[in-house]
């Protein structure tokens, strides 16, 4: 990265390397608050009476309508789940907006609604926001930013740096739905099976992890930009550790295999926004999947894996041969295949 | 799912992986196999096929990656008409990873970034859409891609002349592959015992294109398609064929690959373009192995439209390795550049751009970093 002479690529916006560069040559030379530099998708810091999580997420979105969800619900969840995913109960969040001049209100008043519902589902209050508005061709028509806070139990301990050899790896469900039905929206690609998002806040079953494990929880972390693989990459070097993972046992969808075929995606790094990965100590390992699929949002979670001392900061899945392969993080953007 | 799961079957896959190992135990000699396409070299390693097989088995990744193939000259042309003077002029189409390919200075990424209009789409149709659209502006769509991809490119132009759209154009930067695997072969260096040949083009270009070359240069040839048992069985077959001294074209995607091919796509193909000279990257110029405009469709030719001959182009840079990999005779590793200056994230060279390119896949799934 030449900081003189390179610009910003959309790529360095897609979760992969290269954000990874972004952050670590621009954003942490200035950044370098100790809460900010555990790298979680949220802080943690102590408040007179116990600890709270604060997380920031902006959300832009093409199509901002897709199957399953719009920009608003899923600048709610987003930053819900963000939270969430330290352990803590979210209770409040603000919201900002950048609107393109030539937005429709009628459009606008959707997304409002849908923020509403999505943060009386979660429990959490909207209770502070604002808005500006840019000249057309300034922005893409709609920008929603949402920064959330929680309420961390006391005795909690979650995050990236937690996992150890050892622990148990889970996923709540299928991975790559939100990333195909807005890439399929997008492109106008039609399946006989059409994919919804999976856009939902995590925080019941976040709590009822809790409430049941305990400190046996060591990581939680949604699967967003750059898939699940991104996320298993990240906590592998957060916490020294090697990650190794079943191909067999990753729930994919139908119609999200048969997209990727199509497309030559990997659903291993499509994004999610309703799904979590759970790193438990083994002897919870029962017990946590248990809980997790008794949450409406759970009921195709699975063990998928588990944290070893071998090949530390690197992520390796069994195939269904009996093979085993590298599952690194995203380069660049994915793009679809060309023949 | 129904017509994929059936081709990754964990027990059929046992089977066939025993049969590559009991057939490459009693050749007891080393074996190289080429996978002349991308899509191949994709699904061994994803799917770990190169992880289970027999130490004295070698897989090695050819040149039929359309994005690798693309020379330099090819890459500047097309970068051109993306910036400099006519930049807001021009809607630039094209497929997938082709953005990210360096020329000697930029990329069509780059230029994105610096505002050219720049669109990826998965089928060449959009740009007939977007000529109708923007009437004021000149859409070129970049034409890569082998057999597979070509034909509806071809069939896109016929209906922009039949559409009279006047500010629609072509770059064509297409590959045919049969005359690259002969000047690969006729390199003289290159050390392979048998070829797995691309499903998608074998489909257009039915299994009986093959059988010249199998004979004439005596490799076993073997069809497959991408799911893990065509491969395995592909590579069974070609096994089979050197344990038993054999050098014929082999059918392991029966289901999809005929004979014949697709004649109509070919004939679609042969009505819009013809056979010319044409630039790969790291091989130099083989003749008769791209596809330039026949002379009724010539006013759809963006070089032409645009003098696109003209433009000054630069050379690949000395130290990569891209030419050597896509000949097989170096492996990705072996590069200086490998993992070093050229990565996926800043390629230098070609194959480390698209994701079905040697270099990319080597690092990705087997930890170039």
């Amino acid at each position: 990265m030449n900081l003189k002479t390179d610009r910003v690529l959309l790529a360095h916006g897609a979760g992969g390397k290269m954000s990874q560069a972004l952050t670590e040559r621009i954003f942490l030379k200035y950044f370098d608050d100790p809460a900010l530099l555990m790298l979680n998708d949220y802080a943690v810091f102590e408040v007179p009476g116990g600890r709270i999580a604060m997380s920031t997420d902006t959300y832009t979105i093409d199509p901002i309508f897709f199957p399953g969800g719009d920009i608003g619900s899923l600048a709610v969840h987003g930053t819900v789940n963000d939270v969430a995913m330290s352990g803590a109960i979210p209770i409040a969040i603000s919201t900002g907006f950048i609107l393109e001049e030539g937005l429709l209100l009628e459009d606008l008043e959707i997304i409002a609604g849908s923020m509403s519902a999505a943060a009386g589902t979660a429990g959490v209050r909207i209770v502070t926001a604002d808005t500006k508005v840019v000249p057309r061709g300034s922005a893409d028509r709609i920008f929603i930013n949402t920064t959330g806070i929680g309420i961390i139990p006391a005795g909690c301990v979650i995050g990236g740096q937690e996992a150890k050899p050892g622990d148990v790896i889970l996923l709540s469900g299928t991975i790559g739905d939100h990333g195909i039905a807005v890439a399929s929206s997008r492109e106008g690609i039609r399946f006989s099976t059409v994919v919804s998002s999976d856009s939902a806040s995590l925080n019941s079953m976040v709590s009822a992890l809790v409430r049941a494990l305990g400190d046996q929880v060591h990581v939680l972390r949604d699967p967003t930009r750059g898939g699940l693989a991104t996320v298993l990459n990240e906590i592998s070097v957060q916490s020294n550790v090697g990650i190794r993972i079943n191909e067999e046992a990753i729930p994919v969808r139908e119609g999200v295999k048969g997209a990727c075929e199509l497309l030559g995606y990997d659903p291993l790094y499509l994004a999610n926004e309703g799904k979590l990965v759970a790193i438990v100590a083994p002897e919870a390992a029962d017990n946590a999947l248990r809980v997790i699929r008794s949450d409406p949002l759970g009921g195709e979670a699975a063990i998928i894996g588990e944290v070893v001392r071998d090949h530390p900061r690197t992520v390796v899945m069994n195939t269904p041969l009996g093979g085993h392969r590298l599952v690194d993080r995203l380069s660049g953007e994915m793009l679809p295949r060309i023949c | 799912m129904k017509y994929l799961d059936e081709f990754r079957d964990p027990s059929i896959a046992k089977a066939l992986i025993g049969r590559i190992r009991s057939s490459a135990s009693r050749l007891s000699r080393s074996v190289k196999i080429m996978e002349i396409c991308g899509s191949h070299t994709v699904s061994i390693f994803r799917s770990g096929i190169k992880s289970v097989l027999p130490p004295n088995v070698t897989m090695i990744s050819g040149p039929g990656c359309p994005v690798c193939v693309t020379a330099m000259e090819d890459m500047d042309r097309m970068i051109s008409l993306a910036c400099g003077e006519e930049r807001d002029s021009h809607i630039i189409a094209t497929f997938g990873d082709m953005i990210r390919v360096p020329g000697t200075v930029t990329s069509l990424e780059r230029e994105m970034a610096s505002g050219a209009d720049v669109r990826v789409t998965t089928s060449p149709l959009d740009s007939l859409l977007w000529a109708e659209e923007n009437p004021e502006k000149e859409i070129v769509f970049l034409g890569v891609g082998f057999e597979t991809t070509s034909p509806t490119v071809a069939a896109v132009v016929k209906r922009a002349k039949t559409a009279g759209l006047a500010n629609f154009s072509v770059y064509p930067a297409f590959k045919l592959l049969p005359p690259a695997l002969e000047a690969l072969l006729d390199g003289g260096d290159v050390a392979i015992d048998g070829f797995l040949c691309p499903g998608h083009v074998s489909i257009m270009l039915g299994a009986a294109a093959y059988r010249p070359f199998s004979s004439k240069y005596q490799k076993p040839c073997v069809v497959a398609g991408f799911e893990p048992l065509d491969i395995l069985l592909g590579i069974s077959m070609i096994l089979d064929q050197l344990l038993n001294d054999k050098h014929e074209v082999g059918n392991a995607y029966s289901r999809a690959v005929s004979e014949d091919g697709n004649q109509n796509a070919m004939s679609l193909l042969l009505e819009v373009f013809q056979p010319c000279d044409a630039p790969w990257r790291g091989l130099g110029v083989i003749p008769s192995s791209g596809l330039g405009f026949n002379d009724a469709f010539m006013a759809f030719d963006a070089v032409e439209r645009f003098g696109l001959a003209a433009v000054p182009t630069g050379s690949d840079p000395p130290e990569c390795a891209c030419g050597e990999v896509l000949r097989g005779v170096t492996s990705p590793p072996e590069c200086p550049l490998f993992g070093l200056g050229c990565t996926p994230d800043m390629p230098i060279g070609s194959c480390m751009v698209s994701s079905e390119g040697s270099c990319a896949a080597w690092f990705k799934y087997s930890g170039g970093g």
